[in-house]
């Protein structure tokens, strides 16, 4: 099996860019440095930044499967590593019984009758390339979950009682995310590599809206990163993520508008802004002083 | 754009490089942990040295993992990179020399910490009686000696959170609720496969969050100190416990609380909050709360507590604002305010009067009996 090892820092950007993500020198520096030091790698930012995606894109990229853990408060190891799939096992029961033959437990507890859940399969993966991982907003989950997934990614093994320990021929590349709802142990961001995943720029975000909205004309797109970067500074109680932004410029575009005006703003605000006292901020300072900003900004 | 290499980093190998910025990183007042440093190291060698942005980013990715540091970090790294003189920006840097009107003892009466065993000495005579005349007296009476015992008096509490169903399921005695397949199995094995006695699972519970904020202005100053000692005191028993400090900023003060030792935890979390009995805006800063911290998930479901006398000098509107948002996601918003036990108080004054609507309980807090009943009130 061969890990994906990039020789430079650009090799990965440009890796990214293929597959429609562009990272900034920070995000992709530190993918860098994951993928060859073997680390998890943990990120954190505001709602909309495209954490998830960073995973995605780096499966489709190096080929891996995908694997997704989605945390959730209460999840355990039965969710996450592994379960016994139990109405199997008292089916097989049944019928062992009803032919009169003794009931052998080892049977009972072999693979044949294992759940693998997205952990287990991540570490049990059999082929060339080792999978993406990815452990989705960690911070929802409890804080011994954190210090059970700590060992895992520590020693990438796990040990199921019945069957023996499973470890990893070569270690999965490993993304987690969190929201920041409570904060991250410091045991397990040791472990990790962390970067802060901020809004991107102007020209960055411009870029996104290009690759990932290919039919929004030039000039709105513009008009619509500009405008983004103008609401971000407005103190908003939700400041509109790449994610909104990309929403944004699709349905102006899909309305048939080509540039940003007070109208077509005034329409499509909640694409954007999802508080309604966002919106009342942004009216009361004025939609036809964005737009003009906006539009000085992008040309 | 790669910057000329200063000659003397480009001459170095990572790991000196990387043990010296962990060095002044640490100046910086920074935790960077060994293992943290080694890594660093290992990193350079595979990003190299060439550019700045490079060797900058490998250092975020491995020495940095909270956000609140990037500032310190960018300037520990321009000072150690560029060699630039840092004087200019120090009055940003969070200033660690603040002297506080707080209760670590000596700091009263200015004399060394050599007295510390001396002033606390007398104390321990207080008898029964006596305590049961502080556990009434206002903390703003209190004299440093009377205070000394408070403390004490104060980490005895213990705080229970209010509890509330929760996703994971314990095993369950009753012969009813959701069947426990696993258990289930394991014993329908002495049945010789047949499950004669079956598991159940009941519903689990845990505690809710509790968020502590304090207000630190100049006006609570006569409490703020007993209330640190209580927010201690719920921190260190508890886990799901957060606590910040409000003044004309908001600080987390948290991670600083989380040391037993209570003298140490205070004296942390006062190096920490740089605006102690400074002004307050609390409808800005319970905004701050609101943006970076609570309506993210910290305060969903979760008790808060805030801790002022409502003073303000910010548009009661702000705050009626703020305290609405937070009233949406927060499960009870409890209002310490000490001033509510000085007769002829009434909550009329601007920002107190704001925010009543959205108080579920309003409570005195003065002294420790009250303090008792807080914690009583809290785990409701």
């Amino acid at each position: 099996m061969v890990p994906l090892l990039p020789d430079t820092v650009a090799e990965v950007s440009k890796g990214l860019a293929d597959n429609e993500y562009l990272a900034d020198d920070g995000l992709a520096t530190s993918i860098f440095i994951a993928l060859r030091l073997q680390r998890p790698l943990l990120l954190e930012g505001e709602a909309g930044v495209g954490k998830t995606e960073v995973a995605k894109v780096l499966a489709r990229w190096t080929g891996g499967e995908l694997v997704r853990l989605q945390c959730y408060e209460g999840i355990d190891a039965s969710q996450a590593v592994y379960e016994w799939d139990y109405s199997r096992q008292l089916l097989h029961l049944r019928a062992v019984e009803a032919s009169h033959e003794r009931v052998d437990e080892d049977e009972l507890y072999s693979e044949r009758f294992l759940v693998k859940r997205p952990l287990l399969r991540a570490l049990a993966h059999e082929g060339t390339v080792p999978p993406v991982l990815l452990i989705d907003e960690i911070d929802r989950a409890d804080d011994e979950f954190e210090a059970f997934l700590l060992e895992i990614l520590s020693d990438w093994s796990i040990s199921v009682p019945e069957l023996g320990v499973v470890r990893a021929d070569v270690p999965p590349v490993v993304v987690l995310t969190s929201n920041r709802t409570r904060d991250v142990h410091d045991a397990l961001k040791r472990r990790c590599l962390y970067h802060w995943i901020a809004h991107p720029d102007f020209e960055r975000e411009l870029a996104i809206v290009r690759l990932r909205a290919p039919q929004v004309p030039e000039l709105l797109a513009r008009d619509v990163a500009a405008a983004a970067e103008e609401l971000r500074g407005l103190e908003l109680y939700k400041p509109p993520g790449v994610a909104e932004t990309i929403d944004w410029a699709a349905a102006l575009s899909t309305l048939g508008h080509s540039r940003l005006d007070e109208a077509a703003v005034d329409a499509t605000l909640g694409t954007i802004l999802k508080y309604r006292e966002d919106q009342e901020r942004v009216r009361a300072h004025g939609l036809s002083d964005l737009v003009r900003t906006a539009v000085a900004r992008g040309a | 754009m790669p910057d000329p290499v200063p000659e003397s980093v480009s001459e170095t190998a990572p790991e000196r490089i990387a043990v010296a910025f962990a060095r002044v990183l640490r100046g910086a007042g920074l935790e960077v942990p060994v293992g943290a440093t080694l890594t660093f190291a290992r990193a350079l060698g595979f990003v190299g040295l060439a550019s700045r942005s490079g060797v900058y980013w490998t250092g975020r990715a491995t020495l940095l993992n909270r956000p609140e540091n990037i500032t310190v970090f960018d300037r520990a790294f321009a000072v150690f990179w560029d060699r630039r003189e840092a004087a200019a920006d120090e009055s940003e840097l969070p200033p660690e020399e603040v002297i506080l009107a707080l209760d670590v003892p000596g700091a009263d009466d200015a004399v060394g910490p050599d007295d510390e065993v001396g002033a606390e000495a007398p104390v321990v005579t207080l008898r029964w009686t006596a305590r049961e005349i502080l556990r009434h007296r206002d903390f703003a009476l209190y004299t440093p000696a009377e205070f000394v015992e408070a403390r004490r008096l104060m980490s005895d509490l213990r705080l229970v959170g209010a509890a509330r169903p929760s996703r994971r399921r314990k095993r369950s005695r009753a012969r009813r609720g959701a069947p426990d397949l696993r258990r289930t199995v394991r014993r329908s094995m002495r049945a010789g496969g047949e499950p004669v006695e079956r598991a159940f699972f009941t519903a689990g519970e845990r505690t809710r969050r509790l968020v502590l904020l304090l207000d630190v202005s100049g006006s609570m100053e006569p409490y703020a100190r007993a209330f640190v000692r209580f927010l201690h005191a719920a921190v260190v028993s508890r886990s799901r416990v957060e606590a910040f400090a409000l003044g004309t900023r908001l600080t987390r003060v948290t991670r600083e609380l989380t040391s037993r030792d209570p003298d140490a935890a205070v004296r942390a979390a006062a190096r920490r909050v740089v605006d102690w009995s400074g002004g307050t805006r609390l409808g800005d800063g319970l905004r701050r709360f609101n943006d970076e911290w609570g309506i993210r998930g910290l305060a969903r479901g979760a008790v808060v507590v805030i801790f002022s006398d409502g003073w303000d000098r910010g548009e009661p509107e702000v705050l009626a604002e703020q305290m609405a948002r937070l009233e949406r996601v927060a499960y009870r918003i409890v209002w310490v305010n000490p001033l509510k036990a000085s007769p002829g108080y009434a909550p009329l004054a601007g920002g107190m009067a704001a925010a009543l609507p959205y108080v579920d309980d309003f409570v005195e807090g003065h002294s420790l009996a009250a303090l008792e009943q807080l914690a009583w009130s809290i785990s409701q």
